[in-house]
């Protein structure tokens, strides 16, 4: 599972902090720090934080992992 | 042939070639595929990865936080690409439509998408660059090389450059625990993209996070061992700082020099195209079929006085790289043009900084909000009379207010009272930025209104 938070956006509202503890945090304030590729496990609770999200900050892939493929991988 | 037959025919079996794939280069070819383009896809990109995040790198990377083998960007939707990757474009051939790749293959294109970013400006001088132990940062394989090293606990890390990304660098090694100096040839750091006032209070920042700050000096030479490893530089003061990892973070250099000779408007400086994201040739001639976005662009923008910004911004690179693909597969009356108002972010010492607008262009700045010393407030530059950018240190919320105040050109000082001013924030002072004909590392967004083919433009490190 892949995503990428766009910090433009972001407020540091802390809602995805709040709702996946494992793969959102706060850094200070308002600055936040999130793993950009967390395990399966976790998916149930950042698709929480995706639609938390008061600004839509949470892009995560609509791939659901199917990217270590050849091309992926850059041989096609 | 009408030009809308030519277009659905585009959309259905056209062939469309991406250089550079990175944030921008991934992007566009979403959208692509999100407007119903059907034909072929090319991406292009030298590096052996596929398209992966760089803010990270200097952040959750180096803080041991994420790996930087996993900060590959999520995917929108599949884009069924053919994948050239682990090769650099050489050469275009525009009267072809053909990109030559250093492999010697040839890929021919309909449309043409140049996102070929920046690197990484090196240490000047080559046998001391290549030290072990000395880093630049710009790639995975850069970020994952300076954590492993960080990871070792080395006695003194060096940061040359007290830029954004200098000063993140600096602080994640605050952060472990690390002794670290930061060499500034400015009078402080970010003084280039948010000038000395803003500078002042980073500097503050940096030494209250003992940070070992020097400003106003130069590294003149790196110092290595008999086995190739560094371990000291000297400075322009005179003095030696032993250092086991030095950091070279001088800002970057845009990659466009595998299109000289091509006639594209192509050279350091970047590559210009009109606001609609289509590249000129070195005549100033617009180009239909080749289009340029993220880092390596360089746009006019109405906002700023149709000067041609240069940005190295993460939301510009995504929102050109949207505006290029809509703009590739749209009659001339539909096309969009690249208005987006600059905006950036970092975050060090777990404060928050922000900014929109360009900042450097700004004479003055007032703060409408909190204190400096308190390090949350929000700074608003003034330029002629108007608002053109605004800085927040922990205080993002209020960004979107004054990115509206720059969208409608509201006059500066403000007129308006605001919640929570402080005294000191009653009266406009000097921005205090460098004289911009010195060349510096700092900005993130470069004011360019030259000639892109101009090559007697030249960067002088102070450093011989
Ligand atoms: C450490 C770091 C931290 C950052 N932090 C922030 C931040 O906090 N906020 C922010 O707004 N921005 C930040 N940025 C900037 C942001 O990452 C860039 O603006 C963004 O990556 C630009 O995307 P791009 O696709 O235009 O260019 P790039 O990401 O530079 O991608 C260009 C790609 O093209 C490839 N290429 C070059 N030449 C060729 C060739 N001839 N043939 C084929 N491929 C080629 C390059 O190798 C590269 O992979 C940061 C950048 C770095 C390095
Ligand atoms: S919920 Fe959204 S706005 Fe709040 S911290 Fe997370 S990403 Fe940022």
């Amino acid at each position: 599972m892949r995503l990428v938070v766009d910090l433009n956006r972001c407020q540091g509202y802390a809602q995805c902090a709040f709702l996946a503890p494992d793969v959102f945090a706060m850094h200070g304030d308002e600055s936040l720090l999130y793993d950009p590729q967390p395990d399966e496990e976790h998916r149930e609770n950042v698709v929480r934080a995706v639609h938390a999200c008061p600004v839509r900050a949470i892009l995560l892939d609509a791939m659901n992992g199917s990217l270590s493929t050849a091309e992926a991988r850059g041989e096609r | 042939m009408s030009g809308d037959a030519a277009l659905e025919r585009l959309k259905r079996e056209g062939r469309i070639v991406v250089v550079g794939a990175s944030l921008a280069g991934l992007r566009a070819a979403e959208t692509l595929r999100e407007k119903g383009f059907s034909g072929s896809l090319t991406m292009i990109g030298d590096e052996p990865h596929e398209p992966y995040d760089r803010p990270p790198l200097s952040k959750q990377v180096l803080l041991g936080k994420a790996t930087a083998d996993r900060t590959a960007l999520p995917r929108r939707l599949d884009i069924d690409a053919k994948w050239r990757l682990g090769v650099p474009a050489a050469g275009l051939d525009m009267k072809a439509r053909r990109v030559r790749l250093a492999d010697g293959d040839e890929v021919e294109y309909d449309r043409l998408l140049i996102a070929t970013g920046v690197r990484a400006r090196p240490w000047p001088k080559p046998e001391e660059g290549s030290l072990d132990g000395v880093f630049v940062l710009r790639t995975r394989d850069d970020g994952a090389a300076l954590e492993r090293a960080l990871a070792a606990g080395p006695g003194r890390v060096l940061v040359i450059g007290a830029g954004f990304t200098g000063s993140e660098i600096a602080s994640a090694c605050r952060e472990r625990g690390l002794a670290v100096t930061v060499a500034e040839r400015g009078d402080a750091p970010l003084v280039g993209a948010l000038g000395g006032v803003v500078g002042a209070v980073a500097a503050e920042m940096h030494r209250e996070n003992g940070v070992d700050l020097r400003t106003g000096i130069m590294v003149t030479a790196l110092e290595g061992d008999s086995s190739g490893r560094v371990r000291a530089a000297h400075l322009s003061d005179g003095t030696t700082l032993e250092a086991e990892v030095v950091v070279v973070s001088l800002g970057a250099q845009r990659n466009t020099e595998w299109l000289t000779g091509s006639g594209l408007g192509a050279g350091p400086r970047g590559i210009a195209c009109d606001a609609g994201c289509r590249a000129f040739d070195i005549w100033g001639i617009v180009t239909d079929d080749i289009y340029v976005a993220g880092d390596v662009a360089r746009s006019p923008h109405a906002l700023f006085g149709y000067q041609f910004l240069s940005l190295e911004h993460w939301g510009n690179a995504v929102a050109q790289a949207e505006t290029a693909a809509h703009n590739m597969l749209s009659e001339s009356a539909e096309r969009r043009p690249h208005v987006w108002v600059p905006a950036f972010w970092s975050s060090q010492f777990g404060v928050n900084i922000k900014s929109v607008g360009v900042p450097s262009m700004g004479t003055e700045i007032v703060i409408t909000q909190g204190s400096r010393a308190e390090r949350r407030f929000v700074g608003v530059y003034g330029y002629q009379g108007r608002v053109i950018g605004a800085v927040t240190f922990d205080q993002c919320r209020w960004l979107d207010f004054y990115e509206q105040q720059i969208e409608q050109t509201a006059p500066f000082p403000p007129p308006y009272s605001t919640v929570d001013r402080r005294p000191e924030g009653n009266r406009p002072l000097d921005a205090d930025f460098p004289d911009p004909s010195i060349p510096t590392h700092g900005p993130t967004i470069t004011l360019s209104g030259y000639s892109p083919a101009d090559r007697r433009m030249k960067f002088t490190p102070a450093h011989n």
